[in-house]
């Protein structure tokens, strides 16, 4: 993307540059144009960034004091807790860790449905961002179950007893999984493994999100593309970076709040319990982050049906580039879209608020609706509005929009067709 | 932008209120509004009351430890800082009155020794087993993190040993079944534990049901978050240094940002 090829200044620089170009890729990251008018919704890509790298570090630690044991591992997070040096501190930044982590990626997916981020030419950017989620939500899913607490256990059998509901071969790839006849010693040997291998499998997939990034460039709160780069951006080095560490740190505040003053809050007392596979919990809740999918899943009164909806749901989002056939990204030039994304925004809210309820009465109708409306937005409202609605005129460039204070469309010019 | 601005602030709000809200929900419902202490060891810098632990610790040996075990917790943790704080002599003395099994020896014998601060918490039982069949059916659960392990925390501990009552006229209990107004299904398998004076505080403090109650859940909330003290202090040392380090790196970018016509 740069203007310029770089040139290393030393002899050595030069030399190596020359078999491995790492100097002219430091040097691209580093001088990388960005819109200059990115606010600070886009700050989430390096938080995130910061909160895989967390996971990992303490994660690793942990793994040297874990003991992947049906018998013992409820008892070695007990001697993390109480006799590693800091063994407490580092398990709650890894617990806490994962919560904050699924916080920053939904405001991070939020931010893209509002901007259109995920609309030509940045679809691959997209999907390989659902990839990373979908991995993510493996990881916490088995990390949840590691402690080998109550919820863990009835979590882990409620999950993989999911896959039951395929036909035919339901109940054989049950065992498989559990490696087992119940969630046993070897579906928590095998999900300590897994756990380990996810985060370095995201780590790959980041590496090749920020590729995709860097070909077409950000998108930006007006939506359009770059018309002159030396007006319109700014490289990445100083000003992204010192942008991005000051939202990082404020980030970070909220992350301490948690890991020092209430640790535990987010996650469930029963996993206190040591896994007891003959004492049901009453209420069998996951972590708050996969609430909504689980309102999805017993919404339906047919398990296999529950299954595939609760699928569809995540997977609805792949073909989210060719479902939304508005030509202009930006919400803030679409009207009608503005108002159907807060619904929508609420919709999801509401089903991870009935998630955690039992499901009955009240909760499962509003449970039901809410999933009803959640594949109606994307199947329905997304091409029918970008086909219908009359959006406002469109900025001419970044930097236009970026001197008149905002994104104002009265400023704007008044035809739109090239974006 | 405003608006959306303000848009935004409100989501961000009621997604706030909404956590709140079920947040406490999560866990199953006991009847009744908890009884609230206020805790010495609540809030950014909450401590526990040293005495009250040691107090605490007396009540644990002298009633709850004939059927409750504290198996993830050592002797000598009773002298560790942010803890009871025994002295050492103290804790040898509390150690050594217990006699441990250990073995097996050259011989291949299993011997009984006198306790080193060391050992685990003896537990009262062998296995859990032993414990529910010496209990009714019921089996006393573990002390180490109880507090943890149930909703409401300390408040529903202390609510629970406060809790007994004689059942409302309608209700039949059955042989060794016990009302509590706080318990969950208000049915619980364990007597009222504590009864007035059932311990003789060495410190000379009354030792009244409430007394005890407080005390022994002071104790129990530091043997599951033996850490709280520090985590407190560690905590609040963390935020000011990240609030410093933001405010410099804010002015820093605001005056990296001033070469060009952009605002941040």
């Amino acid at each position: 993307m740069s203007e310029h090829e770089y040139k290393p200044k030393s002899k050595i620089g030069k030399w190596f540059n020359d078999r491995l170009p790492l100097l002219t890729l430091g040097a691209h990251l580093t001088d990388y144009p960005t819109p200059k008018n990115l606010n600070y919704w886009w700050t989430f890509g390096g938080i995130l960034t910061f909160c895989l790298l967390t996971q990992i570090v303490t994660g690793i630690v942990l793994a040297m004091h874990y003991v992947a044991h049906a018998d013992l591992a409820f008892a070695s997070v007990e001697h993390i807790m109480r006799d590693v040096n800091f063994g407490w501190l580092i398990r709650y930044i890894h617990s806490n860790g994962a919560s904050m982590f699924f916080l920053a990626v939904y405001i991070h997916i939020f931010r893209s449905l509002f901007y259109g981020s995920y609309k030509s030419p940045r679809e691959v950017i997209w999907i390989i961002g659902l990839m990373i989620y979908l991995l993510m939500m493996a990881a916490a899913f088995m990390g949840y179950v590691l402690p080998w607490g109550q919820m863990s256990f009835w979590g882990a059998t409620v999950i993989t007893n999911l896959f039951s509901a395929i036909p035919l071969v339901g109940d054989s790839i049950t065992t498989w999984l559990w490696g087992a006849y119940s969630v046993d010693n070897p579906t928590l040997n095998r999900f300590f493994s897994l756990h380990y291998l996810i985060p370095f499998l995201i780590l790959g997939l980041v590496v090749l999100h920020i590729w995709a990034l860097h070909v077409p460039g950000n998108n930006n709160p007006v939506g359009i593309d770059i018309k002159k780069p030396s007006k319109d951006t700014v490289p990445f080095h100083p000003y992204i970076t010192i942008k991005d560490a000051f939202a990082l740190l404020m980030f970070m505040i909220i992350f301490a709040g948690f890991v020092f003053f209430s640790p535990n809050v987010l996650g469930h007392s029963d996993n206190y319990i040591p896994a007891n596979p003959l004492v049901t919990p009453a209420h069998i809740v996951p972590e708050w982050y996969l609430l909504p999918f689980y309102a999805i899943l017993r919404s339906v009164p047919d398990k296999l049906g529950g299954v595939i909806l609760m699928f569809g749901a995540i997977f609805i989002l792949f073909v989210l580039p060719w479902l939304d056939t508005s030509k202009v990204r930006s919400a803030v030039f679409r009207p009608i879209y503005r108002q159907f994304y807060w619904i929508f925004v609420l919709d999801v809210l509401m089903l991870g608020y009935m998630g955690a309820m039992p499901a009955e009465g009240i909760y499962l109708v509003l449970a039901r609706v809410g999933t009803i409306y959640y594949f109606l937005h994307f199947i329905v409202v997304l091409p029918v509005v970008g086909l219908l609605e009359k959006t406002d005129p469109i900025p001419m460039s970044i930097s236009e929009s970026v001197l008149s204070g905002g994104a104002d469309p009265s400023l704007a010019r008044k035809d739109n067709e090239k974006i | 932008m405003k608006r959306f601005k303000l848009k935004f602030k409100i989501i961000v709000l009621a997604f706030f209120l909404l956590s709140a809200s079920v947040a406490p929900s999560l866990g199953a419902e006991s009847s009744g509004e908890l009884l609230k202490v206020d805790w010495s060891f609540k809030g950014l810098t909450g401590k526990f009351d040293r005495a009250s632990l040691q107090r605490g610790f007396q009540v644990y040996k002298e009633v709850c430890s004939s059927c409750h075990s504290m198996q993830y917790l050592s002797y000598r943790n009773l002298g560790e800082p942010g803890g009871p704080e025994f002295s050492e002599q103290e804790v040898k003395a509390i150690a050594l009155s217990i006699e441990i099994e250990d073995g097996p020896d050259s011989q291949g014998e299993m011997f009984t020794r006198p306790g080193r601060p060391s050992d685990k918490f003896k537990s009262p039982y062998p296995n859990v087993n032993a414990s529910i069949v010496a209990n009714g059916g019921a089996y006393p659960p573990d002390m180490s993190v109880l507090v943890k392990a149930r909703p409401g925390g300390s408040n529903y501990i202390y609510s629970v040993l406060m809790g007994y009552e004689d059942p409302p006229t309608g209700t039949t209990l059955d042989e060794g079944v016990y009302y509590n107004k706080y318990m969950i299904g208000n049915k619980i398998k364990m007597s009222a534990p504590l009864i007035e004076d059932i311990v003789e505080y060495t410190d000379g403090t009354q030792a009244t049901v409430e007394q005890m109650s407080k005390d022994v859940t002071t104790f129990l909330t530091w043997a599951a978050e033996p850490e709280l003290e520090e985590r407190h202090r560690t905590g609040v040392k963390v935020v000011i240094y990240l609030i410093l380090l933001t405010t410099l790196v804010y002015l820093s970018m605001k005056k990296i940002w001033s070469r060009v016509d952009t605002e941040v």
